[in-house]
C-alpha cells in the first residue's frame, strides 16, 4: 500500500478521535437547547468551571484561598489531603447540581416567559460570571488532572497496523476512552429524553412554559434539570479536555470550536452534533495534511470556521437540523 | 336560584352533582385597576359553567384565578370542600383542573400525540431509570396512558394528524388538540378560555359539538369563557355573567337572558 494513503488513514482515525471531544462539547450545547430552548453561551466556562473544581478537591485546594488569605492575613492553601478521583467526581458532580439550582433560582426564574434571546443574553453574563468564580474559587494557574485514564499511545493498534502496513499508527488511549464515553453518554442522554417522563416534561418546557404550567409541570424543577444535565456533560467534557491539555483557562474557548461543529450538524440535533464534529475533526485534519504545507500550514485554527461559513450560505439549519419552512 | 346542595336536574335531564369549586368574595386587582370585585359563585359537579361579558370584563382574569395563574387579594377558593392554600399553577393542574388558552398554548415542535401525551405526565409513576431502559413496569404503564390518549384522540377525532407536528396544523385543530391534552388529564374541573374565539361557524359547531359530548361521555365538569352569547346560550347549565369586574347575573341561561343589568350591559344603556 503506498506511503502515502497509510498515511491518510492515521491522519483521518486521529481526526475522528478528534472529532469526537468536539462533538462532547457540542453535545452539551444541543442539549440544553432542545430541552429548553435556550442557546447556552456558558457551556464551554461550565466545563471549565467542573473541571476546575474537580482538580481543587481532588488535591485538597481550599477555594476563594486568595480571597481569605487576603481577607484575614492568613496562608492557607491547602487542606492537606488528596480525595480520590470516583469521590471527587461525585463531589464536584453535587456542586454542578448546586450550580444548576444557583442558575434557576437567581437567573431563570426571573425570565419565565422571555425571548429567547434574552435568556441568550443571560447565558453570556453567566459565563463571565463563572470564569470569575472560578478565578477566584481556584486560582487561575494551569493544572494537571489526572483520574486515572489510560494516556499514551496504543500498544495493541500500534502493534497492529505495524503488521498489516508495515507502519504503526499513533492513537492515543485517551481518545479512545473517550470515543467510549461519548457513546455512553450520548445513548444515555437519548434515552433520557424520548423515554423518561421526565425528559418529555422537559421538551414540553422547553417548547412552551405557560403549557408545561398548565399539564402540571414544575418550571422550576426542570430547569434545575435541565442545567444539572448540562453540568454534567460539562463535566465529561471538562475531565477529557482537561486530562488532554491540562485545565487552564483556554479550556472554556473549546467552545468556540463547538460552534461550527453545531453550525454543521444543525443546533437541534444530538446525531447532528456527533457527525458534525466528527466532520470537522476529520476534515481538519485531512486539510491540514494534504493543502496545509501548500499555504504554510496551521489551517486548523481556520478551518473549521470557513466549513461553518459555508454551509451557513448554503444549509442554514445545517445536516440534521430541523428544516426551515417558510409559509407564505 | 339554587339553594339544594345536593345539586340539581338539568331541562334535558342530566344530574348535576355537589359543587366541585366554589370562589368566594374573590377580588383581584392590577395595581389600581380593579379586575375583579369581590366575585362568588359556585360550580358544580358534571355542569357546563360558563363565564360570560363584555370585552375587559374580567373573565379571562376569573379563570386565572381558578387556574393558579394570577393570585387574588382577597376572597378564597374552595375545590372539593377544603380551602385551597396558595398555589402555583402546576400545583393546580396536579390537583385535576386543567385548562385551554384563549391564544393556544401547545407544544409546537411536538407531534399531536406527544401533545396530548403531555397531559398523562401526572399519571406516570415508574422511576426514571425504568423509564429510560423500558423495563417492567415503565412498558406497561406507557401502554396503559397511550391507550387513554388514543381513546381521546379518536374521541376529539384527530386520528389523521396524530404524528403531526402541531406547528403545521390549522387553527381550529389546533384549538382541538389542545382540548385533547386538557382531557388526557382526566381533569375533576375542565377550563376553557374562549374555545371558539376566532373560529368560523362550521368549526364553532364542532367545538360546541364536542364540548358536550366531552360533557355527556366522560361526565367532565367544564367551565368556559365565551364571547359569542349564542354559543354559550346552547351550550351551559348556567351562566355567571361579568361586566366591569364585577358579577351582573348568574343563573340558567333563561333567567340571564331577561336579566335587565345583562341586556344592558351587552346592548349599552344611556345614563341619564
Amino acid at each position: 500500500m503506498p506511503e502515502q494513503l497509510v498515511f491518510a488513514m492515521e491522519v483521518i482515525l486521529n481526526g475522528l478521535m478528534a472529532g469526537v471531544l468536539y462533538a462532547l462539547v457540542a453535545l452539551g450545547f444541543v442539549l440544553i437547547y432542545k430541552a429548553s430552548g435556550i442557546f447556552n453561551y456558558a457551556q464551554g466556562v461550565m466545563a471549565l468551571f467542573a473541571a476546575m473544581t474537580l482538580v481543587g478537591i481532588m488535591n485538597g485546594q481550599v477555594p476563594f484561598a486568595h480571597l481569605i488569605n487576603a481577607t484575614f492575613g492568613t496562608h492557607i492553601h491547602y487542606f492537606g489531603w488528596n480525595v480520590p478521583a470516583l469521590f471527587a467526581i461525585i463531589l464536584t458532580m453535587g456542586v454542578m447540581v448546586l450550580l444548576a439550582w444557583c442558575v434557576q433560582r437567581f437567573v431563570m426564574r426571573h425570565l419565565v416567559g422571555q425571548e429567547p434571546i434574552i435568556l441568550f443574553m443571560a447565558t453570556i453574563g453567566l459565563a463571565y460570571f463563572l470564569e470569575g468564580v472560578a478565578d477566584l474559587m481556584w486560582g487561575s494557574e494551569i493544572k494537571k488532572l489526572d483520574v486515572g485514564l489510560p494516556q499514551g499511545i496504543n500498544l495493541w493498534l500500534d502493534e497492529t497496523t505495524f503488521n498489516i502496513f508495515d507502519y504503526g499508527f499513533f492513537i492515543d488511549n485517551l481518545d479512545i476512552v473517550a470515543t467510549i464515553i461519548a457513546a455512553l453518554l450520548v445513548a444515555a442522554l437519548v434515552a433520557f429524553s424520548q423515554y423518561t417522563k421526565q425528559g418529555r416534561a422537559m421538551r414540553a418546557v422547553a417548547d412552551d412554559h405557560q403549557a408545561a404550567l398548565s399539564v402540571g409541570i414544575s418550571l422550576n424543577f426542570i430547569w434545575v434539570m435541565v442545567w444539572s444535565v448540562a453540568g454534567f456533560v460539562a463535566l465529561v467534557a471538562g475531565i477529557m479536555w482537561g486530562t488532554k491539555s491540562g485545565v487552564q483557562f483556554s479550556l472554556s474557548l473549546i467552545a468556540l470550536k463547538a460552534l461550527p461543529v453545531l453550525m454543521l450538524g444543525g443546533f437541534t440535533s444530538i446525531p447532528g452534533a456527533i457527525v458534525g464534529g466528527l466532520i470537522i475533526g476529520v476534515g481538519e485534519k485531512l486539510f491540514e495534511f494534504a493543502i496545509g504545507p501548500l499555504v504554510g500550514g496551521a489551517t486548523e485554527n481556520w478551518f473549521a470556521y470557513v466549513l461553518a461559513l459555508i454551509f451557513l450560505v448554503f444549509r442554514p439549519q445545517g445536516l440534521f437540523g430541523e428544516k426551515i419552512i417558510e409559509r407564505v | 336560584m339554587l339553594d339544594n346542595s345536593e345539586g340539581y336536574v338539568t331541562e334535558d335531564g342530566r344530574k348535576i352533582g355537589g359543587v366541585v369549586m366554589e370562589m368566594k368574595n374573590i377580588t383581584l386587582r392590577f395595581g389600581g385597576v380593579v379586575a375583579i370585585k369581590d366575585i362568588s359563585f359556585d360550580i358544580r359537579e358534571g355542569e357546563i359553567r360558563a363565564i360570560i361579558g363584555p370585552n375587559g370584563a374580567g373573565k379571562s382574569s376569573m379563570l386565572n384565578v381558578i387556574s393558579g395563574f394570577y393570585v387574588p387579594q382577597e376572597g378564597e377558593v374552595w375545590f372539593h370542600g377544603s380551602k385551597r392554600p396558595q398555589m402555583r399553577p402546576f400545583e393546580v393542574a396536579q390537583q385535576g383542573i386543567a385548562r385551554t388558552f384563549q391564544n393556544i398554548a401547545l407544544f409546537e415542535g411536538m407531534s399531536v400525540l406527544d401533545n396530548v401525551m403531555t397531559g398523562r405526565l401526572g399519571y406516570m409513576k415508574t422511576n426514571i431509570f425504568q423509564q429510560a431502559l423500558w423495563k417492567g413496569k415503565a412498558e406497561a404503564e406507557e401502554t396503559e396512558n397511550r391507550e387513554a390518549v388514543e381513546k381521546i384522540i379518536d374521541f376529539l377525532e384527530i386520528q389523521h394528524i396524530r404524528k403531526t407536528p402541531v406547528s403545521r396544523l390549522p387553527y381550529g385543530l389546533k384549538k382541538r388538540v389542545e382540548l385533547a391534552r386538557a382531557l388526557a388529564a382526566e381533569p375533576k374541573l375542565l377550563l376553557l378560555d374562549e374555545p371558539m374565539a376566532g373560529m368560523n361557524v362550521e368549526e364553532k359547531e364542532d367545538m360546541s359539538r364536542f364540548i358536550l359530548d366531552v360533557n355527556d361521555e366522560f361526565g367532565t365538569t367544564i367551565a368556559l369563557i365565551e364571547h359569542d352569547m349564542g354559543v354559550v346560550m346552547d351550550l351551559s347549565d348556567r351562566v355567571v355573567v361579568m361586566d366591569y369586574g364585577k358579577k351582573i347575573g348568574d343563573g340558567t341561561p333563561d333567567e340571564v337572558r331577561n336579566n335587565q343589568e345583562v341586556i344592558d350591559a351587552y346592548l349599552g344603556v344611556s345614563h341619564d
